[in-house]
């Protein structure tokens, strides 16, 4: 299985992500997760279910479509196809920043304790990781550094306005 | 200087610590080549063909009597008693063995240095002016501007995982030192009508397989919006630059694509939800870093008679005009000191020869040096009359080679006999050209020739940019070099045109011979190499060259 962590602990995970595969196949019970191309074909259906729901984006798919539907969803995920793949933290700046999502934002795919600090940074507050991956250790990144210079998420201000 | 405060050190010490627990994990198994590798990129170590290399930070380079002890220090202790200067400022271990690296940030911490961002895909360590604050033609000191960028890029959360590296450059004088032109940000001072201080931005200059001159997309930003400014373009090119192909992977590459002027579109939009953000700078922080940059204490009544240059020891004199710069300060010089003494690889330096300039700095020029884009150092506040001590302690050491700005002050990457990615070998090249022109006289008499050396297409040597630029090739297995000529950087910002087809190793060092003599027989007493070719351009050179194998 594998392992989620949110709001700074490993728990379990109560979505069900539908990938690009699955699209086709009949709409599975529970609160689900969907590609983007599921969402923008059957939206009426999704939105009738009575159920929150999530929506994932691939790294090629900037959050800016799907900017005027937000509030009809209750989680965003991005998927790291490789973690060297960064398009996903300027993705999760704008859902935030620009867009002010203010669900659950989830990373998904090859996602590690190395990159976890930055992903937060960046906006997300939840991590599915993948099975080979130590959730424990994964948590304590999460607290790698003890401040940062620039503004982010995380800490809008940036460190020479507060310790100025 | 800069000088860390509580927050700038642990950060720097926290991110040993993260490198450190990388580290072991590598060697534990737990995290596998390919996933340690853009790890360890991050933190300046790559592995080379004999060692790793660890590329160690010099910020604009600037670097401090005790930081240049420390490195001597961790040469010997490390690595093989010497170290290297980067043509992007920065300082390289080649032998170092990969357990030991965390321990060696460890130690560079305590100097106030660190490896953070020197290679990988991210915003690599900022470039400036090495005669920063003492260059009489300066409009105003870029090193403050850099060092605001080098902390707001340390650890960006957003931008490191880029398509590629991302290089910028501030430039702060009229005339470029830093070849703005050829960065993904090249940052040039400027001041408005009103005297106000901003910059002129340009992006997508770069040298590599694909040599782009940088394009100006804003001609004047007030110097509050750098930092939300630069966020903008990094956001779009992170977004939109390509992952599909390392080759195309530059900033470049997308402006290209997209056009300067979409491009520029594209920026200034995201500008608007950035600018005025708290990103913006305020005059409490500028005040604060431009403090750490202010003049030395400099006496006041220090000999300006200029006596020094009628000095009787030939030698000196030469080495007082080669290697010596104009400086702000009546008084004052800046020295360079060349690493280029012929025999030894271009940007080298010994563990005792740090010593040797770290007291020199000490005693000589408030305990300060800078590196330089062509690998050598800089003692940036020299008062006149103590040059000829500063000399003479310099030429007992070997390191008064009075070449700087002569065709052997050679900028040359470590190539094939370090570097894993070279076609070629470039250091005995170098050594070949060297041995060529070494007579005081044939230098004095060539004049100023900038000579570039890369061992691939990479381009680390600069060879795209240089008067003269060598490119070493892989021809069927064997290293041959392609011969360019007529780069340049600031106002005469260019990209080399190549002369034609390439020649083995042990032709090289005879072509440059054959196109420095045609030089000599085209140029008007006035002319520059770069001079005479602008005129004559680069056919009469090609017909030289290759004439005899028609």
């Amino acid at each position: 299985m594998p392992k989620l962590i949110k709001e700074n602990q490993v728990t379990e995970d109560d979505w069900l992500l539908v990938s690009a595969d699955e699209a086709n196949n009949p709409l599975p019970e529970g609160k689900l997760i969907v590609p983007l191309e599921l969402w923008n074909e059957r939206q009426s259906v999704l939105l009738a279910r009575d159920h929150e729901l999530g929506v994932w984006l691939d790294s090629n798919q900037a959050p800016e479509l799907i900017g005027d539907r937000l509030s009809e969803l209750a989680l965003v995920a991005i998927n790291f196809p490789a973690f060297t793949d960064g398009r996903g933290y300027s993705y999760a700046q704008v859902l935030r920043g620009r867009l002010n999502f203010a669900g659950e934002l989830r990373a998904f795919g090859d996602v590690g304790k190395d990159q976890m600090f930055f992903m937060k940074r960046c906006g997300f507050d939840s991590y599915l990781l993948p099975d080979e991956k130590d959730p424990i250790a994964a948590l304590q990144a999460l607290s790698s550094f003890s401040d940062t210079y620039q503004s982010a998420q995380d800490q809008p201000i940036p460190a020479f306005r507060r310790n100025g | 200087m800069y000088q860390y405060n509580e927050f700038d050190r642990q950060l720097v010490k926290e991110r040993v610590d993260q490198f450190r627990d990388q580290t072991q994990r590598f060697l534990d198994g737990e995290l596998s080549e390919s996933e340690f590798l853009p790890l360890r990129l991050q933190n300046g170590l790559y592995i080379q063909r004999m060692a790793p290399l660890l590329r160690v930070a010099v910020p604009y380079g600037a670097l401090s009597s005790t930081q240049l002890r420390k490195l001597a220090d961790i040469s010997r202790k490390y690595d093989k008693g010497y170290g290297h200067i980067s043509t992007r400022q920065n300082f390289q271990f080649n032998w170092p063995a990969l357990a030991d690296v965390p321990e060696i940030l460890n130690e560079l911490a305590d100097v106030e240095m660190h490896a953070i961002q020197t290679s990988g895909s991210c915003v690599r360590s900022i470039t400036a002016d090495p005669f920063s604050g003492v260059t009489p033609d300066e409009i105003e000191d870029a090193r403050p501007y850099a060092e605001i960028l080098r902390q707001w890029s340390t650890l960006h959360p957003e931008f490191a995982y880029l398509p590629r590296k991302f290089k910028i450059a501030v430039c702060g004088s009229e005339s470029d030192r830093t070849a703005v032109h050829f960065h993904d940000i090249g940052i040039v001072m400027t001041k408005d009508e009103n005297g106000e201080t901003g910059f002129e931005i340009l992006v997508g200059g770069g040298l590599g397989r694909t040599p782009v001159i940088g394009t100006s997309i804003r001609k004047f930003l007030p110097k509050q919006h750098l930092l939300t400014y630069v966020e903008a373009i990094l956001r779009i090119y992170n977004q939109l630059g390509r992952r599909d192909n390392k080759y195309k992977a530059r900033i470049k590459i997308l402006v290209r694509a997209l056009g300067a002027e979409k491009f520029t579109e594209m920026v200034e939009q995201e500008w608007q939800h950035l600018k005025d953000t708290p990103s913006t700078l305020t005059e409490a922080e500028i005040s604060r870093v431009s403090a750490f940059f202010k003049p030395p204490e400099y006496n006041l009544n220090a000999d300006t008679s200029k006596s020094i240059q009628l000095n009787e020891n030939k030698e000196f004199s030469r080495w007082y005009s080669n290697n010596t710069r104009r400086h702000r300060q009546p008084g004052y010089r800046s020295v360079v000191i060349s690493l280029k003494g012929t025999g030894t690889p271009p940007g080298d330096i010994s563990d005792y020869q740090m010593e040797l300039l770290a007291d020199l700095a000490e005693q000589f020029s408030f305990s300060e040096l800078r590196t330089s884009r062509e690998q050598n150092l800089v003692l940036p506040d020299v008062e006149e009359s103590q040059l000829f001590e500063v000399w003479q302690a310099l030429k007992s050491n070997g390191l008064a080679t009075a070449n700087i700005g002569t065709i052997n002050d050679i900028t040359c990457c470590p190539g094939g006999d370090y570097c894993s990615l070279a076609n070629a070998k470039s250091i005995p090249i170098a050594e070949d050209i060297q041995r060529i022109f070494e007579s005081p006289e044939t230098l004095d008499e060539l004049g100023e020739i900038d000579l570039k050396v890369s061992g691939c297409m990479n381009a680390c040597g600069h060879h795209h940019i240089g008067h003269i630029g060598i490119l070493g090739v892989d021809k069927k297995g064997k290293e041959f070099y392609q011969v360019s000529l007529g780069g340049g950087v600031g106002e005469s910002a260019a990209i080399a045109k190549i002369l034609g087809p390439s020649f083995s190793q042990s032709e090289v060092a005879g072509v440059i011979k054959q196109i420095t003599d045609l030089y000599l027989e085209l140029r008007t007493p006035e002319e520059r190499f770069i001079d005479t070719l602008d005129r004559t351009g680069i056919e009469p050179f090609k017909e030289k060259i290759y004439a005899k194998t028609h």
